[in-house]
């Protein structure tokens, strides 16, 4: 029976027309890549055409984010039921998020594409990936919306094993099927449990309509972390994380890190903010603290890792855990009746949600030329990359220093609203938040510090220095595609930066469909501040800030070049005494950690140092290591995987039954199951 | 135009002030060491010394480690100007709160540290490494100071917090957490005794001067100088928050200003002598026995935070 | 009360104030590893005390405190701190470096409890006054520490250091709510000076034996356990 009661009245509208055809458009693609990919035209013809469908479809996205909602059902999917579709702000704005990365990693794939040596495994799935993502956004009934979530998991999950030569790649793959798969059961149990409310109403229409109470809603909250937390990398269902990003290509990795998991903090915010009503006092906490402690793990692990892309990937870990920071902080202040802090708090996680779609892109599209240029993503084997890639190293430092929060770039604006939405938090009556609000603070900040350190590092060892291998020094920079997509992508954070008014008017429409209210307009604000509560109480301004840094900067060098001295010699470092030491003499990636590593990572992280000293005379190198642990394997997955090795083994024994042995376990089966029928009617 | 008159007469203020500030510490730490000690105006000799020499720079430099010092020195310039020094309310002051002022400082210290790894030699990553373990304990210990100000002062802008103290806010003892913690930060940002020793090239343990060693000349000059304005801008900063005695309101005329001005020469060197006689008194420690020092000043900020979002009243 | 010249809420202010001060001492202890500088801050713990109690007298106009607060400045700031000063110098044990948790944890922990004692005095006192009650919630806190301060330490040194601070703590309190009688006082003074006689004796004697005064030395030579 269709519920004829629940089927959203809502007009179709041009920007949910395009975006439909982009999925159609996308899908032709990735069959299209089907038919052509070892052809040397399937390349520009995929990637182009991606390009092209992307942008559209992202520009279209940024025009729906003020217009309003948009639905239409298809009669596709369960009989019954159709495919309902609906483009609202909130799908905006995560549609031009993940359109527009797209857009980015297409142009980035038309250059570096040119190095895969196994396009066949990558052309069909990256524009199906990219239709998988704009699906589960336009999905507007749980059906549509596991289907396309499992969709895009499973194309991802291709692109993962694409090169299934490399080393930990199938390992990488199959640690990410199965979390994928536990996230979609979560997610599927928490729209039984939205769709029981309804009676059985699988659009989220209905949903809306009778959302859950009292311990069903806490379930749903539950599961929604869970599955939507598993694909976001919420700790400590991150593992998977760090294996597979860094095992796609880099134009996929950046897909992966950068947008697919807004995909998944889109997921969340559908189901806890939209779908399940009002929220509980309580329900910030539980998000807070899984927030919190994700930036923080999230962090500290990217510090310990020697792989480029490895260290992104588990800074995407933090930076989803700042915008779960935010989305905490949304809850209680919405449920406690703060709703024009909520908007502060939600404005500040949506906006990080943009910021580090483009900063973590960026970033993994410069770890893509240095392997392209190199070959390598180990740190210890680059250096002095800044010589030979002079484009690269520019936008790579621009990212770095946006990921490490720094003004005036964008960064630091998401993050400075997210501060200031903490400092409003004192009003909330309850308290376990007044506890839990100033301890995540202090995470918050801690993360951040940590972050610059991070990235210190990454940028120093990689790109400064000299060249630690023959394959750094001969280092080229890239083609001209990936620079332009390099290039948008700084382009972008920069801009973010200096002129974050702007950004935060535009994502108001979707703030104030979900928390009823919406942060003041900052495009009118003199000299294009932001001023998110009062002028008394806080204001920034990005583009001043830039303005004085720059002018001082300029004025003091013409200063000096003008009045005082412009000479310079060249001359050899000062080495102490010992000429010529060997670049591999230079700080490493593992030794420029080690105070940190020291500090922070002894305990969970049992960060260990070895040193073999051979004894005096003998032939045999003197050695360091330095180990250290992910604390969610140690802990909670490896003693998992033991208990479900232990029950397997257990159950073994049933394979070597006898027929009657058999026939008795169906029978007392179904004995056991008559029982419970009568005894629990 | 006054009000940009006064702003400028700020900017240029602090970038006068910080050599003598400095040549104070000096001079002072000299007296109590029984020592003569250099004249207090040694700093800006030293200055136009480094800058007219030419620059000596290391064959593995890349544009980066030249660039670094102005973005160095132009960072910390805009932060030590955007502090209220004589007068609350200057025109730009709300360009830029405070969390925004400690994030400039972290910007100056991001690519001071990366200029450390440019040239490739070991020192430099020495001091890099050993800035960021530090800086990533100071700066959450800093953003935490900041929360405990902003709370009392419903306000996170340098100015109205700096009103409001003037207007008298009583005894808190969140707040005198928040002191001991800043001035615990302070030392630390600075490189001062015991984290790190600012007067000593040769000994391991240094930080910030390791991760100078290879620039010379005019872009040594501005690297002393941002230094001499960080410790500056922390003095200002002490002064403003927990004594605003004489600082000119908003509004104030001349003779307003000119008491805002002698109070804060005088809190500087009060600052100056304090700085000095704690840091005769004192030795320098371990390196990882700096975390501890600023971990400690990081639960202090956290512990004030806590006071006042339980109670609200603190 | 109200009579004195200055305002009552400065009253407040600085009770607060000396109140708040204890509680950093006490991290300031909590903070530190060598024996030395541990008593040093002990002692500027007892002085914070006296002067919170003789502020007390001055409030509640309560001239008995005064007695409490020289009992503290005399015994807690220079009788005990110099002898244990002498202890250890005789001891030989003043660069022992003797934490059992590291500093950073520790003083986590330590902020933990101070939240966690705040929660509960705010919580239990709704009807008093809201200074009384964070004055209540300092002085639970500054126990808790001294009680931290014990579990996490080997020496015995500082155990005792740990035991006066918690007992600080419960002067602050008692003298804070409106005052206890002087006789009171005066016995729990000399309780304390009598419990830190025999653990001075017992310093020496267990030194004696186990050549140690790092109390896990001891465990070694108790029955039933492995």
């Amino acid at each position: 029976m269709p519920d004829a009661a629940f089927v959203a009245q809502l007009p179709v509208s041009g920007q949910l027309f395009i975006a439909l055809a982009a999925v159609v458009a996308l899908l032709a693609l990735a069959g299209l890549g089907v038919a052509t990919a070892r052809r040397p035209l399937g390349r520009p013809l995929v990637y182009g055409g991606a390009l092209v469908v992307t942008l559209v479809a992202g520009l279209s996205a940024l025009t729906a984010i003020a217009a309003p909602a948009a639905g239409l059902v298809l009669p596709l999917g369960i009989p019954w039921i159709g495919a309902h579709l609906r483009l609202d702000a909130l799908s905006a704005v995560f549609l031009a998020v993940i359109n527009l990365g797209g857009a980015a990693a297409s142009l980035y794939g038309l250059g570096y594409g040119r190095h895969d040596h196994a396009p066949e495994r990558v052309l069909p799935f990256f524009p199906a990936f990219l239709a998988g993502m704009n699906m589960v956004l336009l999905a507007d009934d749980a059906y549509s919306f596991l289907l396309s979530w499992e969709f895009m998991s499973l194309a991802s999950w291709a692109l993962v094993v694409a090169h299934d030569k490399e080393a930990g790649n199938v390992r990488a793959g199959l640690v990410y099927i199965l979390m994928a798969s536990f996230g979609t059961l979560a997610l599927m149990l928490a729209f039984g449990l939205l769709a029981a409310g309804s009676g059985g109403g699988y659009a989220f229409d209905a949903m809306r309509e009778a959302p859950p109470v009292g311990a069903f809603a806490a379930l749903v909250l539950a599961l929604a972390m869970l599955g939507a937390g598993s694909k976001a990398g919420l700790v400590p269902l991150h593992v998977w994380l760090p294996l597979a990003h860094p095992a796609a290509p880099s134009h996929v990795s950046a897909l992966m890190s950068g947008v697919m998991t807004k995909v998944a903090v889109y997921g969340f915010i559908r189901i806890v903010f939209d779908l399940s009503g009002p929220p509980d006092w309580w329900w910030g906490i539980p998000v807070l603290a899984a927030g919190g402690v994700a930036a923080v793990i999230g962090v500290l692990q990217a510090l310990l890792q020697g792989d480029t892309k490895r260290v992104l990937a588990y800074s995407t870990i933090e930076n989803i855990g700042l915008i779960f920071v935010g989305l905490g902080l949304a809850l209680a202040f919405s449920a406690n009746g703060f709703p024009a802090a909520a908007a502060l708090a939600l404005t500040a996680a949506l906006f990080h949600v943009l910021n580090h779609a483009a900063m973590k892109s960026l970033l993994f599209f410069g770890a893509g030329a240095v392997l392209t240029a190199t070959g390598t993503r180990q740190m210890d084997e680059l250096g002095g990359l800044i010589h030979r890639m002079p484009t690269t190293s520019v936008v790579m430092l621009i990212g770095c220093a946006a990921i490490s929060a720094l003004p005036p770039l964008n960064g630091f604006a998401s993050e400075w609203l997210v501060f200031q939405a903490v400092l409003l938090s004192p009003e909330l009556p309850a308290w376990g938040l007044k506890l839990m609000v100033p301890a995540v603070g202090a995470l918050m900040a801690l993360a951040a510090a940590l972050a610059a350190a991070c990235f210190v590092r990454l940028y120093g060892i990689a790109f400064l220095g000299r060249p630690r291998s023959p394959k750094a020094a001969e280092a080229r920079e890239v083609d001209g595609f990936s620079r332009a997509a390099m290039i948008a992508l700084a382009a972008v954070c920069v801009g973010a930066g200096l002129l974050p008014g702007f950004v935060i008017d535009a994502l108001q429409p979707a703030v104030g469909g979900l928390v009823g209210q919406t942060m003041p307009a900052q495009g009118s604000v003199a000299w294009l501040s932001i001023i998110p509560v009062a002028e008394s109480r806080s204001s920034y301004n990005g583009l001043l800030v830039f303005a004085f840094t720059a002018l001082s900067a300029l004025l003091a060098a013409f200063a000096i070049h003008r009045f005082a001295s412009g000479a310079v010699r060249r001359a050899p470092p000062w080495d102490c005494g010992f000429p010529n030491a060997s670049p591999l003499a230079q700080y490493s990636a593992a030794s420029f950690a080690q105070p940190i590593r020291r500090v922070f990572a002894r305990g969970l992280f049992a960060a260990r140092e070895k040193v073999e000293m051979p004894p005096p005379g003998a032939l045999t190198p003197a050695r360091f290591s330095a180990s250290a642990r992910d604390p969610a394997w140690a802990f909670l997955f490896l003693p998992l995987t033991a208990a479900v090795d232990y029950v397997a083994e257990r159950a073994n024994t049933l394979q070597y039954l006898t027929i009657r042995q058999y026939l008795g376990l169906v029978f007392s089966a179904l004995v056991l199951l008559l029982l419970v029928l009568a005894l629990w009617t | 135009m006054a009000q940009i008159l006064v702003q400028g007469t700020q900017m240029l203020l602090v970038l006068a002030l910080a050599p003598l500030l400095t040549g104070l510490v000096r001079q002072a730490k000299a007296r109590l060491q029984r020592r003569r000690g250099a004249s207090v105006f040694q700093p800006y000799r030293d200055l136009a010394r480094l800058l007219r020499k030419e620059v000596v720079l290391a064959e593995n430099a890349s544009w980066l480690f030249r660039v670094v010092p102005y973005l160095v020195f132009a960072a910390t310039w805009v932060a030590a100007a955007l502090v209220p020094t004589f007068a609350t309310g200057l025109i730009f002051s709300w360009s830029a709160d405070l969390i925004a002022i400690t994030a400039l400082i972290g910007s100056a210290r991001f690519f001071l540290a990366l200029a450390g790894m440019d040239v490739g030699t070991s020192f430099g990553g020495l001091g890099s490494s050993r800035e960021v373990m530090i800086s990533s304990l100071a700066e959450p210990a800093m953003i935490m100071i900041v929360f405990s100000l902003a709370l009392v002062a419903h306000s996170t802008q340098l100015s109205t917090i700096a009103s409001v103290m003037l207007a008298g806010v009583g005894l808190r003892v969140s707040l005198a957490l928040a002191l001991v913690a800043l001035l615990m930060v302070a030392v630390a940002e600075n490189g001062r005794i015991p984290v790190d020793n600012p007067s000593t090239h040769l000994e391991l343990t240094m930080v910030h001067e390791a991760m100078v060693l290879e620039y010379s000349g005019r872009h040594l000059a501005l690297i002393e100088l941002a230094a001499q304005l960080k410790l500056l801008l922390f003095l200002s900063l002490v002064a403003c928050v927990f004594v605003p005695w004489g600082l000119a309101p908003v509004g104030a005329g001349v003779p307003g200003m000119a008491l805002g001005l002698v109070s804060y020469g005088g809190k500087l060197a009060v600052g100056a002598l304090l700085v000095a006689v704690f840091e005769t008194s004192i030795a320098k420690m371990r390196v990882f026995r700096v975390p501890d020092f600023l971990g400690a000043a990081l639960m202090l900020g956290l512990l004030g935070t806590l006071l006042l979002f339980v109670s609200g009243i603190l | 009360m109200i009579e004195h010249a200055i305002t009552p809420n400065l009253v407040f202010d600085v009770a607060h104030m000396f109140a708040g001060a204890l509680v950093l001492i006490s991290f300031l202890m909590l903070y530190q590893d060598r024996l030395y500088a541990l008593l040093n801050v002990f002692a500027l713990q007892a002085v914070a005390l006296a002067l919170a109690v003789a502020w007390q007298a001055y409030a509640q106009d309560a001239p008995h405190l005064y007695v409490t607060a020289g009992i503290a400045l005399v015994f807690k700031a220079l009788v005990i701190p110099v002898s244990l000063h002498r202890m250890v110098a005789r001891l030989g044990i003043h660069r022992q470096v003797e934490t059992a948790v590291s500093i950073g944890p520790t003083m986590l922990a330590g902020i933990a409890l101070v939240a966690l004692s705040m929660v509960v005095m705010l919580k239990a006192t709704p009807a008093a006054e809201a200074l009384a009650r964070e004055d209540l919630a300092f002085a639970l806190s500054v126990v808790l520490l001294g009680l931290l301060m014990m579990v996490t330490r080997r020496n015995a040194v500082s155990q005792v250091v740990g035991f006066m601070s918690l007992e600080n703590g419960l002067i602050l309190a008692a003298t804070g709510a409106k005052g206890m009688p002087l006789v009171v006082e005066i016995s729990v003074a000399f309780s304390v000076l009598i419990a830190f006689i025999v653990i001075g004796i017992f310093l020496f004697r267990i030194r004696e034996r186990f050549d140690t005064v790092d109390v896990d030395a001891l465990d070694r030579f108790r029955g039933g356990r492995a």
